[in-house]
Formats: C-alpha cells, sequence, structure tokens
C-alpha cells in the first residue's frame, strides 16, 4: 500500500493535477470566505461551508478520475495485478492518496479561521465540526470517484460520470420532496449527503452523519475491490 | 517449479485455453510457440494471476496461485507483452516503485544497480521512461521483472518491436538469466525460440499441440520425404512450369507438389514432397531424361521448425503420428510462407491466384523476397 500511495503522490503533483486542484479549490473557497464570511461582517463560516460542497463535488472527480482508468488504459494494472500484494493494498493506496490531497486543499481553511480569528470571535467547536464533515465528505465523494474511475478505461469519461453521480447525489433532496409515497422519500432522504453535510454547518456535530460518511467510503471502496477482482474472472 | 493441470479459460463461448497442461523443471528456458491468438498470452497472464482460470490448477513452486496468491506472485517477475511502465517517472523512480511494491528486502543500491548493469539501462536511470526508445522500454520492462530476484521469470514476446541488434541482446541475456532462473518465453518468432529455449511448446487454437525439444518433435512427425528440385524446361517459360508440375503429380508416391520462385531465369523451384519410405529420386531423373529437362539441383529437406509449426498450426498433421494424412494433393497447403522481420508470416493463398502472381512477378521482385529471407533469420 506504501509503494502505491508514494507513487500516486507523486503522480499528482508530475501530472499537474494536484496544482490545478489545490489552486482552484483554494480560489473558490477563498471566494466563498470573502463575500460569504467577512463582507457580511460576521465569523460565522456556515455560508462558507455549504457553498463548498458544490466545489468539492465537482473538483474530486479531478483528482480520482485519473487514479484507476489510467492503470487499465496503458496496462500498468498488469504490474500491479502480478505483484504480491492484495486488491485491497491497491485500492487503499490509491484512495488515501487522494485523501491526503484533499486534505492539504481543505488545511488552507485553518489560514481563514486564523483571519477571522484576528478579527473577531471565532465559535471554535462549531468551525472544527464544519471542518471534520467536509473531511469526510470528500472522504465518502473520493471513494464515489475511485469506483468510477475503476469502471472504465477514460480518465475523461471518468471524470463526467463522478460529476454526474455526485451532482445526483446532491439533487436527491429536491427529487426526494417531489416523491408522493412517503416511504421511498424517507428512504431517498436518508440517502442524501447534502441535507446530512446540512446538518454540521448548522452547528450540530451529527454522528450519524459521520458515520454515515465512513460507511459510504468502505462500501465504494469495496465495490472498486470487487471491480477488480471481477475483472480477472471475465 | 512450475506445474499446469488442466487449465481452461473461457470467455463467453469462445474457448481460449482448453485444457493444457504441462511442467516446467528448475532451470529449464521453455518457449511458448503459436500463431497471434492461440491463447499464449491469457496462458501466461493466468499463470502470472492477472486473469483467473476458468477450471484447472497452476502451480508454483508448490504454491496454487489462486489458493495464496500473494505468496505465489512473489515467486514470479513477469514481462507482460506491453511492458507495465509509468511513462510519467524516471527509470530510477519506477524501478524504486516496484521494488516497494514487490517488498523486495535485497539491499536496495546494489540491488538496483544489478539489475540495471544487467539490462544495460544504467545510462538512462535519470530519464524519463516517457523519452525512451522502445528498446529501452522493453529493458525497462525485463528490469522491473529482475527485482527481488524471482525464481521464475515470464517474458511476453521479450523481443517485439526491437532491431535486430537488440533482440540478439535480449535473448543473450534471456539465456543467460536461465541459468539461475526458470524462463517461460512466448513468441510467435520462430529462430528466437529455436535459439534461447530448451524444450518447446506449440500451443495452437488454445490446446498444446507439441511439447519437446525441436528434435523430440520433429522427429514425432517427420515421415515424409521432402525435397526442393530446380528443373530446367525446354521452353524457358511459365510453360515449363505448368508441364512439370503436372507431370510431377503424376509419379507413384508423389503428395504433394508446388513450384516456388523463379531462380534463374525461365528456371523454377519445385518443392515435392512423397510418401513415407518412397525414394523418387530415381523416378524423377527417369521423367527428366524422358521429357528432356535438366535437373539443375536436387535437395532434400530435412523439417525445420519452421515446417513443423506450419503443420501443426494450420492443421496438416497431428504430431502424435497416429493419423498419417493421406489427403490429395489439391488439398495439400496454400499457403505463401515468408519470413518477415524474423517472424513468420503465413498466408492463406488460393493455388491457382498464387501461380498467376509468380507468373506476374517482375524477375527482381524474387531476389528482393529472397533477400528478406535471409536478413529475417539473420
Amino acid at each position: 500500500m506504501g509503494a502505491i500511495y508514494r507513487r500516486e503522490m507523486g503522480a499528482f503533483f508530475t501530472s499537474g493535477v494536484a496544482y490545478v486542484f489545490l489552486t482552484v479549490f483554494t480560489l473558490l473557497s477563498g471566494i466563498f470566505f470573502f463575500f460569504g464570511v467577512i463582507t457580511s461582517g460576521t465569523t460565522e463560516t456556515s455560508p462558507l461551508f455549504s457553498s463548498m460542497f458544490i466545489v468539492v463535488l465537482f473538483l474530486i472527480p479531478i483528482l480520482t478520475m485519473k487514479l484507476l482508468s489510467e492503470e487499465k488504459k496503458n496496462r500498468t494494472d498488469q504490474g500491479l495485478l502480478t505483484a504480491p500484494i492484495g486488491l485491497w493494498s491497491i485500492v487503499l493506496g490509491k484512495y488515501f492518496a487522494a485523501l491526503t490531497l484533499y486534505i492539504i486543499a481543505e488545511s488552507v481553511i485553518f489560514i481563514y479561521s486564523l483571519i477571522l480569528a484576528y478579527l473577531g470571535d471565532v465559535v471554535w467547536p462549531s468551525l472544527l465540526g464544519n471542518y471534520f464533515a467536509m473531511l469526510f465528505l470528500g472522504a465518502a465523494f473520493i471513494a464515489v470517484g475511485l469506483f468510477i474511475s475503476s469502471l472504465t478505461e477514460n480518465q475523461m469519461a471518468a471524470a463526467v460520470a463522478s460529476m454526474l453521480a455526485l451532482f445526483v447525489l446532491y439533487l436527491f433532496d429536491s427529487l426526494a420532496s417531489n416523491v408522493s409515497i412517503d416511504f421511498i422519500r424517507k428512504i431517498m432522504l436518508s440517502f442524501s449527503f447534502y441535507s446530512r453535510y446540512l446538518e454540521f454547518t448548522r452547528g450540530v456535530f451529527d454522528l450519524t452523519g459521520v458515520i454515515f460518511f465512513i460507511s459510504v467510503a468502505f462500501i465504494f471502496n469495496f465495490l472498486t475491490v470487487r471491480i477488480l477482482d471481477k475483472r480477472r474472472w471475465g | 517449479m512450475i506445474e499446469v493441470r488442466n487449465l481452461t479459460k473461457r470467455y463467453g463461448d469462445k474457448q481460449a485455453v482448453n485444457d493444457i497442461s504441462f511442467k516446467v523443471e528448475k532451470g529449464e528456458i521453455l518457449g511458448f510457440l503459436g500463431p497471434n491468438g492461440a491463447g499464449k498470452s491469457t496462458t501466461m497472464n493466468m499463470l502470472t494471476g492477472y486473469i483467473s482460470s476458468t477450471s484447472g490448477q497452476i502451480l508454483i513452486n508448490g504454491v496454487d496461485i489462486l489458493e495464496d496468491p500473494i505468496k505465489a506472485k512473489s515467486n514470479i517477475g513477469y514481462l507482460p507483452e506491453i511492458p507495465p511502465l509509468y511513462v510519467d517517472m524516471t527509470v530510477d523512480a519506477y524501478l524504486g516503485f516496484m521494488y516497494d511494491l514487490k517488498k523486495c528486502k535485497l539491499p536496495r543500491k546494489a540491488h538496483l544497480k544489478e539489475i540495471c548493469d544487467l539490462c544495460k539501462i544504467t545510462n538512462v536511470r535519470g530519464r524519463l521512461i516517457r523519452n525512451l526508445s522502445k528498446g529501452y522500454k522493453q529493458r525497462v520492462g525485463l528490469a522491473q521483472a529482475l527485482i527481488n530476484n524471482p525464481p521464475v521469470l515470464i517474458l511476453d514476446e521479450p523481443t517485439v518491436g526491437l532491431d535486430p541488434n537488440q533482440i540478439i541482446e535480449i535473448r543473450t541475456l534471456i539465456k543467460k538469466l536461465g541459468k539461475n532462473h526458470t524462463v517461460i518465453l512466448s513468441s510467435h518468432i520462430l529462430p528466437e525460440i529455436q535459439a534461447v529455449c530448451d524444450r518447446i511448446i506449440i500451443i495452437n487454437k488454445g490446446v498444446v499441440a507439441a511439447d519437446g525439444t525441436a528434435d523430440e518433435i520433429a522427429a514425432k512427425i517427420t515421415n515424409e520425404h521432402k525435397m526442393t528440385l530446380r528443373i530446367e524446361g525446354s521452353t524457358h517459360t511459365a510453360e515449363d512450369k505448368k508441364a512439370i508440375v503436372a507431370a510431377l503429380k503424376q509419379l507413384d508416391g508423389i503428395k504433394y507438389v508446388r513450384a516456388d520462385m523463379e531462380r534463374e531465369k525461365g528456371v523454377y523451384d519445385y518443392d515435392v514432397e512423397s510418401e513415407e519410405k518412397v525414394d523418387i529420386r530415381r523416378a524423377i531423373n527417369q521423367l527428366c531424361r524422358e521429357k528432356g529437362w535438366n535437373i539443375l539441383m536436387l535437395q532434400l529437406s530435412d523439417l525445420t521448425l519452421e515446417d513443423i509449426f506450419l503443420k501443426i498450426t494450420m492443421g496438416d498433421a497431428i504430431p502424435a503420428g497416429a493419423e498419417k494424412a493421406e489427403k490429395p494433393a489439391k488439398d495439400k497447403p496454400k499457403f505463401d510462407l515468408n519470413v518477415k522481420d524474423g517472424a513468420l508470416v503465413a498466408t492463406e493463398v488460393e493455388e491457382e491466384t498464387k501461380e498467376d502472381l509468380e507468373e506476374n512477378l517482375p524477375a527482381d521482385r524474387s531476389f528482393e523476397d529472397e533477400d528478406k529471407k535471409e536478413g529475417g533469420e539473420e
């Protein structure tokens, strides 16, 4: 796992993906921070975090698109799958590499909180709650993106499909409100990423939400492993 | 060292590999030979655990690849048909990555240096793989397979796309490696297999068609007399050729006659095959005397590996030797055999069209082909 993790971290930077990701993330979070928080004259960071949902939704597919699709396209997966390592090591190595880059990007928000602390009183528990919510949201999204990357050889297809998939997850709330059958609506709402995430921005540290995001991450990593395994039996 | 039992792989309805069994002993260099699409790569991919078998068993060093894949894979170094190279890495970074990936415990610097020296890539260690030539990429692929000094090396068409010098270098290297490793090598290039391998397995349509040394395989199926004749007719035109072929076919015990290239002006070569234990040389001599033709050359040809390969893969003979082909001469091979870049190219040709083609061939064209043949076989 370590070898794959280190290689992917290196590849993020040599391929330029890391720079694009970090730049766009910093730029957009900066804009939301400035207009949502600073100009409103408040230390309430919730507007920033709720806006970041959609930014993360479109940025994470850029991180994950290449992870497995390129391996398949360039046949480098043959090197990985014939090496004396398990499938979980391959998937988790890549998963944690993407997660690490995401965490690096997210750490810029600490700088914002320092600016806020200088300007006024920051409600630290709420801010930290938001911070971790965004971390867990990213952890779930990366697993979804990685899974979709394992389904195709084309990185652009992987990126577009991941964005669509995540966008549908985002729309789950409004879709659910149009469903008249109570039972189905409840199920749909329980899968809503957005409403769970919003809970945190309201200042509630929702443990079920954390468990939900971690479960999604686990399930999609599991599915990715199954896909790699299934391909061998094709 | 490697034991394969009743290995089968199906893709839907398609039977890619069908009930293959063989054993490879320690220190042996085994060659997998077969036309494209015969199931060589599929077999190798199963041996290395890249794909799974539909049924059957593979033991590497006594370990079943499906039961304990990690342990079995740690015994194998694999060079797939397309080397699994990350082109955005330098050679050094890539080999370091593979070193970590294989959880190699050998002293890192010394081990990698040794491999780079062996594969002659020391001078490109700092360069991006993307910028390397095909030959260097192939060698980096080979270097990668050698990391952790695995007792088994599986090389899928290691010399494809290389220039003749590089081919010789890689072959020499493989021979050298064969002293300390068990090597399985696949190729559709006959001279290569002959030059490098101790033992040959010919695979065709997913089954083992022959297994043994080149001589053993030849001994099993060589039950015919085969010769090349050069006969000068009276008119020095293509008319001669037709008459000679027709006359030869009339002789007793003749199985197969085919006119070959025009070797001298108006003089053609003929490939003739007779029934077993029938000596037709005197009869041919007699015939020519009667017709007023001159025999300029008579050369008995031993079965080369090429002949064997063609026979087996084109379904012309069953190597076990049980069935003796008794097909009429017309059903004899209609293949145009050429050696191109050291690879055997067999194309099916309608007999008549072929003759027409040959007649229309400009005289110097045949020399060109001759050159190619020689060049190809080095």
